[in-house]
């Protein structure tokens, strides 16, 4: 038996499928995958993410450790803002792509890490802390809730009372935070709610009182009946989230591999000072060993982690993530490829033995209609 | 839910029906939960000769690609080719309207299971 969420025993009463990842009880699906997709990106689903870490950064030296461990330039959060990143090892290795959430206090920092990271994260952070940085992982306080899709709002709205002198729910900018009281639980310390997510579609993320997760949750499906609001699970998240083009961790990238080679070059801001990774990064720069390409192919041709890409009958990459992709309604991939690849060429996946014709195409596969949240 | 009396399964969760020396076979309820969401399933051509433990066919989900292994010998004399376009009836009727191929001039095979036998292994 795995560990298990504040939520558990409200996935198994509605029907879930439970699956092992990253060591905790999750839920993969309850109506389906599919059904789920498509709620997501029609109406909203809520999911149960409180597997993901949070770690606590605080101390006079907090802004510059912060700085110093990610790529990205946390220098320019105002409080109550969020960033991806990754984090790199002195290699320029991913040693995880994280959320940095500067808090609302001065010298407050909280860093979303993924669950089946966690360990290593906290370990690399304490690793690197001088005496004036406090790294506390509070992953087993805080339980995280997900609402997501253009109802999203429509749903939180009548639920959330703002902090005094805050924007309301709807105006929250994307990549901002901000503390409420939300169904009746308040918690000024810890709550947060954030205008983010890992689907593609408008929505919010809740950091919330592992204890009073469920009340939440509740509340949420109660309000969420009339908008068509669907619980989904892990296996909705993965399909939503490749269509979109983000990134998984331990699929699409690990500690060898750098993030100019998985598109995430974007996160490295070599002129912020320096940080762990930033000679070598600086190094690989203009000349990644890898390239990091959209793969589109036929409703009947699945291609899955670890497929070979061929072109010209020659090996050229491997596929680091593929699925279905119900709303864009063909089967999608991402490949990481030799940069030498001819972008017009024929590009193809060796799958189980078959060999499935794909063209590269940009990422991401799907973009939410403008104008809708 | 399904009578399964006269149904007979393989211990990789394909189900056959024998009625009238025609064989009907499909998935087992365990096997398309087991999937998940199916996208595509590749079937043989009406014609094909097969034999007990013959692989006819791949099915695809969102999880993973299975091959399917024919439970009994057989000339394959249909295709259940609404699966082409509604590949989910596979997740909603396995024992219905998600069969996938029809048999005739039949072998028979007496490793199969029956429903409890299937039941003892864990399907359903």
């Amino acid at each position: 038996m795995g560990r298990r969420t504040p939520l558990y025993d409200r996935h198994v009463a509605a029907g879930a499928r439970m699956v092992d990842f990253a060591g905790y009880d999750m839920p993969l699906q309850y109506s389906g995958i599919r059904d789920e997709h498509v709620g997501v990106r029609e109406r909203a689903g809520i999911f149960d993410v409180s597997h993901m870490g949070e770690v606590a950064v605080n101390g006079p030296g907090a802004p510059d450790f912060v700085q110093r461990l990610v790529t990205n330039d946390v220098g320019r959060l105002v409080p109550n803002q969020l960033l991806y990143s990754v984090m790199c090892n002195e290699r320029g290795g991913i040693v995880d792509d994280v959320i940095v959430m500067r808090g609302n206090r001065d010298n407050h920092f909280i860093i979303v890490v993924n669950a089946s990271t966690r360990e290593k994260d906290v370990a690399w952070m304490h690793e690197h802390a001088g005496s004036d940085v406090e790294v506390t992982d509070i992953s087993d306080e805080i339980a995280l809730i997900a609402v997501q899709g253009p109802h999203a709002a429509d749903i939180l709205e009548p639920l959330a009372r703002m902090d005094e002198g805050a924007p309301g729910l709807r105006e929250l900018r994307p990549f901002f935070a901000t503390g409420l009281s939300l169904a009746g639980v308040t918690d000024a310390e810890r709550q947060r709610i954030s205008r983010t997510g890992y689907t593609g579609e408008d929505g919010f993320e809740i950091y919330i009182d592992s204890e009073r997760a469920g009340q939440v949750w509740d509340a949420i499906i109660e309000a969420g009946a009339a908008h068509g609001l669907l619980p989904a699970g892990l296996g909705a998240r993965d399909t939503l989230r490749l269509e979109a083009g983000l990134r998984l961790y331990g699929q699409d990238m690990d500690d060898d591999t750098d993030p100019y080679s998985v598109g995430l070059g974007w996160t490295v801001k070599l002129d912020k000072g320096d940080f762990i990774g930033a000679a070598a990064l600086r190094e690989l720069g203009g000349t990644p060993p890898r390239r990091f390409v959209g793969l589109r192919l036929s409703p009947r041709t699945i291609a899955r982690h670890g497929q070979t890409v061929l072109q010209d009958g020659r090996e050229m990459g491997v596929v680091t993530s593929g699925t279905y992709g119900f709303t864009v309604g063909t089967a999608v991939a991402t490949a990481s490829v030799d940069p030498g690849f001819d972008r017009d060429g024929d590009v193809a996946v060796d799958i189980r033995g078959n060999v499935a014709a794909a063209e590269i195409v940009p990422l991401p596969f799907y973009k939410r209609p403008k104008g809708d949240g | 839910m399904a009578d399964l009396s006269e149904y007979r399964f393989t211990e990789s969760h394909e189900w056959v029906h024998v009625e009238s020396g025609v064989a009907t076979i499909g998935i087992s309820d365990h096997a398309q939960s087991e999937l998940g969401d199916v996208i595509f399933i590749e079937l043989p051509a009406v014609g094909v000769v097969l034999k007990a433990g013959d692989k006819f066919g791949t099915i695809e989900s969102v999880k993973a690609a299975s091959d399917l292994y024919a439970p009994v010998g057989g000339t394959v004399t249909g295709v259940n080719d609404q699966l082409a376009d509604a590949p989910e009836r596979v997740n909603a009727d396995p024992y219905g309207e998600g069969w996938m191929i029809r048999l005739n001039h039949v072998d028979n095979n007496a490793a199969l299971l029956d429903e409890a036998g299937y039941r003892a292994i864990g399907g359903s």
